[in-house]
């Protein structure tokens, strides 16, 4: 069978297949490698099977289907579902059950997809390696002592394997872009704004972005196509048309030009810099203009970012107090309600939740407000200003998504070592623009070959000019690899 | 404040896990000073930049305010947002009492 979401979807219209027989084995796959690589932490075979067997119907009877119809989709478990749990791989959602279904799988479920697990994180999106993960770590398909990347590592392990035709994740400093890299796959962040947050467990609201991880761009496309647009629940969702991505795909633009900022060339693995070296001769090759950009705020983004994003976790992670839902204490000290949130939180958060909402809590406090929360956000504006001028010169920014190949499982034990990981997909966020991760050859150099990632990163709103590079260079790479598990 | 080397004493760890609403072990807060220091001495790097002059950005976007209709529409079944509660009592959410014990 194809791992194609775009060819099991057309398998599927044209009856060469059936949604039944897709989904069946998507979980016979899931059965035999989740044990392993623990991408799911919860697996829907009852509802799938029947999801997939409406839609063969549909298809029987001569009904027209949706875009997506009986393609299996993994969906990360901080976007909320009313089947299963939503759990964001934290213990104070442990048995949480969504009342309501995020935007964004509303839109998938009304385009035919059929909804097959939730996938492990980093607990509440925050990590780099999906080590930090309640439901324990998860493993890279290429190389089972490795992490997938965090934190949509679940997501991004799940396409690698062949586990789903394609998975939602979510970005708030390359959450997405980064596991993708790890694993070999696509990952696409889409402009901040162009999918609803509704239903996305929110973590750093001016950052977060839902987008696809899938095994091409084409995919990766008719994802985003099918969840973009406007959201009367969410007032940050971008009130403007959404252009159609999927059937311009293939019309490479004539001339275009690609940044290559100065600041992206230091502190990477001889592999990655090969990757983004070949990925420049390619582009050359087929006429593109390589012009050099200047982005010299690069290093300071991981300290703009590790001021924003703990200043709104701590700010959006307050709801979770043991009230409403979520995990209470059981203490019988907790006699108060004071003692009991605080109780509740420390039992229920892991240890890097708690300290990113203890830096954020900081940052904004009483004293350290203007020092440390109001400079983040002046050098967010100085950090815009950046990508506007470089977006002057060129309509791509091409660069590594990460600057290592996947590293070992408990490689990596210094907190802020691991924000660096992050150091070529935060401004993206911090800026609010989109970026896109592509397969790029493998590092030789481990005992097992490791994917490397390149990343193209474009102006707001630029998704159509973006897909389209991003696939003129896939259709010349010939797609992904699979890993053998 | 001195951002360059910032201070963080065990006292201002106790105080802002107070703020955060997080029961902190004490055995637990030397190492959480430690993470902090670090992470803040390496943020230091931002008191570099010159930022005279700048408007804050809080949000990508250029928002506006954007009104809805002002018409009534159905809210979640009170059942199914209850589901989720760890204590109720009848359709209500069941707490310890708001007001302190002792020392009230």
């Amino acid at each position: 069978m194809s791992s194609d979401l775009v060819q099991i979807r057309n398998d599927i219209r044209d009856r060469t297949t059936t949604a039944r027989e897709v989904v069946d084995q998507t979980l016979a796959r899931i059965a035999q490698s989740n044990t392993v690589l623990n991408a799911y932490h919860e697996v829907f075979d009852d509802e799938a099977r029947s999801a997939a067997d409406h839609v063969d119907q549909e298809i029987a009877a001569g009904k027209p289907v949706g875009a997506l119809a009986g393609v299996p989709i993994a969906i990360k478990d901080n976007i909320v579902t009313r089947i299963g749990r939503t759990t964001c791989s934290s213990r104070i959602l442990e048995n949480y059950r969504s009342p309501f279904d995020a935007t964004a799988i509303v839109r998938l479920v009304n385009a035919g997809a059929v909804i097959v697990g939730k996938t492990n994180l980093d607990e509440f999106a925050m990590g780099s390696s999906c080590e930090k993960c309640a439901w324990g770590v998860v493993r890279n398909p290429w190389d089972s002592t490795r992490v997938p990347g965090g934190s949509s590592g679940g997501s991004a392990a799940a396409v690698a394997a062949n586990l789903c035709a394609a998975a939602l994740g979510s970005d708030t400093g390359g959450s997405i872009r980064q596991p993708a890299a790890l694993c070999g796959v696509v990952g696409f962040k889409p402009t901040y704004g162009r999918i609803s947050r509704y239903g996305l467990v929110a973590f750093g609201s001016s950052l977060d972005q839902i987008g696809p991880i899938t095994h091409s761009v084409r995919d990766a496309a008719l994802l985003y196509q099918c969840m973009a647009g406007d959201d009367p629940h969410d007032s940050t969702c971008a009130p403007r048309p959404v252009e159609d991505v999927v059937t311009t795909l293939e019309e490479t633009p004539k001339s275009f030009r690609v940044g290559l900022p100065a600041q992206y060339r230091k502190g990477n693995s001889p592999a990655v810099d090969a990757a983004v070296a070949h990925a420049v001769e390619f582009f050359r090759g087929m006429g593109a203009t390589i012009v050099d950009i200047d982005l010299p705020l690069t290093d300071v983004g991981i300290s703009t970012y590790y001021v924003i994003a703990p200043a709104e976790a701590s700010s959006n992670l307050a709801r979770f107090d043991g009230i409403r839902y979520g995990h209470r204490t059981k203490s019988a000290s907790a006699k108060e309600l004071f003692d009991l949130y605080a109780q509740s939180r420390a039992e229920g958060f892991g240890p890097e939740v708690q300290r990113r909402i203890m830096l954020g809590t900081y940052v904004l406090s009483a004293g350290y407000y203007d020092a440390y929360y109001r400079r983040a956000l002046q050098i967010r504006r100085l950090i815009k200003h950046e990508f506007d001028a470089a977006f002057e010169k060129c309509d791509v920014i091409l660069g590594p998504t990460s600057p290592t190949a996947a590293f070992p499982i408990a490689g990596m034990t210094d907190p802020l070592a691991m924000y660096m990981c992050d150091v070529y997909t935060v401004n993206t966020n911090i800026a609010g623009i989109c970026g896109i991760s592509l397969p790029a050859g493998f590092d030789e150099t481990s005992s097992k070959p490791l994917p490397v990632g390149i990343q193209l990163q474009a102006q707001a709103f630029a998704e159509p000019t973006l897909l389209k590079i991003a696939r003129a260079y896939e259709r010349v790479q010939g797609g992904r690899a699979h890993p053998k598990i | 404040m001195n951002a360059e080397s910032p201070s963080l004493s065990i006292d201002d760890v106790r105080h802002v896990a107070k703020l955060a609403r997080l029961a902190i072990p004490e055995a637990r807060l030397d190492a959480l000073q430690h993470e902090l220091k670090a992470i803040l001495g390496h943020i230091a790097q931002l008191q570099s930049v010159n930022t005279e002059g700048l408007e804050p950005m809080a949000h990508p976007l250029t928002l506006v305010n954007r009104l809805g209709e002002d018409v009534p529409e159905p809210g979640m079944p009170i059942a199914d947002l209850l589901r989720n509660a760890p204590a109720t009592e009848g359709v209500f959410l069941a707490v310890p009492k708001v007001l302190g014990g002792e020392s009230s």
